[in-house]
């Protein structure tokens, strides 16, 4: 049974609004850190080794201590709910049901860091979750958290949501920062980086919405007793968000002890494969991600149990290995066609990339096309080698992480499934009706480390 | 000729430029939404106030819509023209009453989205980016939406449907024939 700190409440009646959720203990862990130092509060974040949730897993307190404090200079704190990365829903499921804990990690985080105006900068789909922060919002002000000289601190703080309007690439944080001051979402060169000069010129700190949640039990049962929880520098909880061909889809928080094969096939997690199909492939942290098949996925190149973590992920870098990323866990079943899922994330940058850099503008486009003739069986091998060139054309060549994003999946396709894009090109006809199939990919296989 | 139609076409345009106008309430709302950001920086508010444009305004965005969202904010036209087209839920021509966007994304795909996409077509007889006939219903295909575990899924107004199967999706559009699906 796994460790539950964000959504240990989730299941209870009314948990949205403030009432409920002063019951179970709510906003005590604000009432404490009014109580703390600053540096006391940053400290505690430090030794809780929690790590940036939105994807990049860059250490939180190292983060908050970089914010310059030039004299005069207002400082805000911004959370990125943009969440628009292909397999992601978690920041949703916190923000729908338990608002007050972001509301509340929030309030905590701005005092640490010296933040009157805060901003939620939420995609703008999800437009009826906007209704339900603000909502919380209101309820915390009327209780006195927000607002002017809250709880008698001397301190004042507002929150505003924004919402964003259909753009994957405003939750890269420049670009997110360029889009609250209602601008085009083209991400800035860095440096400067956010810390030094964020949202209109002032330090600014992005973090997810998770990374923030989590701020909350970091300060009410302090920042050694969360590094308690995990493993490594994988400290805490983290949320999942898992879908494609599993039994149980959904939002789950783990512990990051638990190995990948009893998330998948446990019926605490997953609940296993329908219809008793077999693994063959899996995204584990975002379309981002490289995708592994299934033998590199449940176990390490030396033959360890592959674990949900940071570290083990990761094992074995691109070549054997892939990354936590932001925990959105797509699972392909034997009847999946890597080529096609490969295509349509290919689709998905295209349409994403900002236009800024030519590398990720054109290769996208490039890449898209390439595997949009292999996919209709009009490919030639030349193509797949064509396909990996421009990938590695893209690589570190561009202004922000997209175009590396964009080229990583197509790199770790080609890279585990090269037989099954070759089975495309000499299969012209059969590949338009069938899909490869499993092959080999069940059982561990040797896989030589290139690259 | 040409040249008869593009005047024409302009003083339309600056004859419904006279009619627009925020109701009193959303224009309230506009300039709260202005105090949100530092003094000067008015332009911030750009996103959440073409948001209210476009419910105010028939769904999308046309030009001297725009125009006029400028000028309450102060800033130049280009800079609304050049941030509107830019993100894919403001539209820049006509769409129908009820916008299908349906999910497409690696993980909807997975679950049938091509199918429910298909179906959709075949039923309304559209193509992708197309409004039927009568101007009830726009087909839009999407990218993630982030629902990618509730999938397949489209967005519908302000809401979400998810899990959608044939059944469901044909139930969809005949409550929305009926006028029993609330957008927002
Ligand atoms: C293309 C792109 C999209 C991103 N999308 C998101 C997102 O939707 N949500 C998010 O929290 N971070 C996203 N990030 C990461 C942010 O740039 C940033 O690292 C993060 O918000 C920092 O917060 P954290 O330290 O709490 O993880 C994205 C990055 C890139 C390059
Ligand atoms: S890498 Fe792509 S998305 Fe990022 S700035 Fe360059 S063009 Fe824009
Ligand atoms: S892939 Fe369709 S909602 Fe995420």
């Amino acid at each position: 049974m796994s460790k539950k700190l964000l959504l240990k409440d989730a299941h209870i009646e009314g948990i949205r609004y403030f009432e409920t959720y002063r019951k179970q203990g709510g906003y005590e862990a604000a009432e404490k850190a009014f109580k703390m130092p600053i540096e006391e509060i940053l400290e505690e974040v430090k030794t809780s080794g929690l790590r940036g949730r939105g994807g990049a897993g860059f250490p939180t307190g190292l983060k908050w201590s970089f914010i310059a404090k030039p004299e005069g200079v207002p400082r805000h704190l911004v959370v990125n709910a943009d969440e628009s990365e292909p397999g992601t829903f978690k920041d949703r499921y916190l923000m729908e049901f338990i608002p007050h804990l972001l509301i509340e990690g929030m309030i905590i985080s701005s005092f640490c860091l010296g933040a009157n105006v805060s901003y939620i900068y939420i995609r703008g789909e999800y437009a009826w979750i906007t209704e339900i922060l603000e909502e919380a919002i209101e309820e915390a002000k009327k209780a006195g958290f927000l607002g002017k000289n809250i709880l008698g601190t001397g301190f004042d703080h507002e929150i505003y949501v924004q919402r964003g309007a259909g753009a994957y690439i405003c939750g890269e944080e420049t670009a997110l920062l360029e889009s609250l001051e209602g601008k085009r979402g083209n991400p800035r060169l860095k440096p400067p980086f956010p810390a030094v000069k964020g949202a209109w010129e002032r330090p600014t700190v992005v973090n997810n919405v998770e990374t923030i949640a989590a701020i909350v039990p970091i300060i009410m049962n302090s920042g050694a007793e969360y590094a308690k929880i995990g493993v490594g520098k994988s400290t805490g909880t983290k949320l999942i968000s898992a879908c494609g061909n599993i039994n149980k889809p959904g939002v789950y928080e783990i512990d990051m002890t638990i190995s990948v094969e009893e998330f998948i096939y446990s019926d605490e997690y997953c609940g296993g494969i329908p219809n008793g199909k077999k693994l063959k492939a899996c995204i584990p942290g975002g379309s981002s991600v490289p995708i592994l098949p299934a033998n590199l996925l449940l176990k390490t190149i030396d033959g360890q149990p592959r674990m949900m973590n940071y570290e083990s992920l990761a094992d074995g870098g691109f070549a054997t290995g892939t990354m936590m990323g932001s925990g959105g866990f797509i699972v392909l079943d034997e009847d999946q066609s890597v080529v096609k899922h490969t295509l349509s994330l290919a689709h998905f940058y295209m349409h994403e990339s900002c236009g800024q850099c030519t590398p990720c503008r054109e290769g996208t486009g490039w890449m898209w096309r390439i595997l949009k003739n292999i996919a209709n069986g009009k490919g030639t091998m030349a193509d797949i080698d064509l396909l990996w060139d421009i990938q590695r054309k893209i690589e570190g060549n561009t202004i922000c992480p997209l175009g590396d994003a964009a080229a990583w999946p197509v790199a770790a396709a080609i890279r585990h499934f090269r037989d099954e894009f070759e089975w495309y090109v000499k299969n012209p006809e059969l590949c338009l009706t069938q899909n490869y199939g499993l092959a080999n990919y069940a059982d561990p296989i040797p896989v030589a480390a290139t690259n | 000729m040409k040249y008869a139609v593009h005047c024409t076409l302009y003083v339309l345009q600056q004859n419904r430029m006279n009619e627009i106008a925020f109701r009193p309430e959303v224009l309230q709302k506009v300039q709260l939404m202005k105090t949100r950001y530092p003094e000067g920086k008015q332009k911030s508010a750009l996103l959440p106030v073409l948001h209210l444009a476009q419910e105010e305004f028939g769904n999308w965005l046309d030009i001297p819509v725009m125009d006029y969202v400028a000028e309450l904010l102060e800033i130049k036209p280009i800079e609304v023209y050049e941030v509107a087209t830019f993100y894919t839920m403001f539209n820049m021509k006509p769409v129908g009453k009820y916008v299908l966007e349906v999910c497409q994304t690696g993980p909807c795909m997975l679950n049938g989205s091509d199918q429910i996409i298909t179906h959709i077509k075949n039923t309304l007889n559209i193509k992708n980016g197309e409004t039927t006939a009568d101007g009830m219903f726009t087909l839009k295909t999407a990218e993630c939406l982030g629902a990618c575990g509730y999938a397949p899924m489209m967005q519908l107004g302000k809401f979400y449907k998810e899990h959608l199967t044939i059944e469901k999706v044909d139930e969809i559009l005949q409550l929305c024939r009926e006028g029993k699906v609330a957008l927002n």
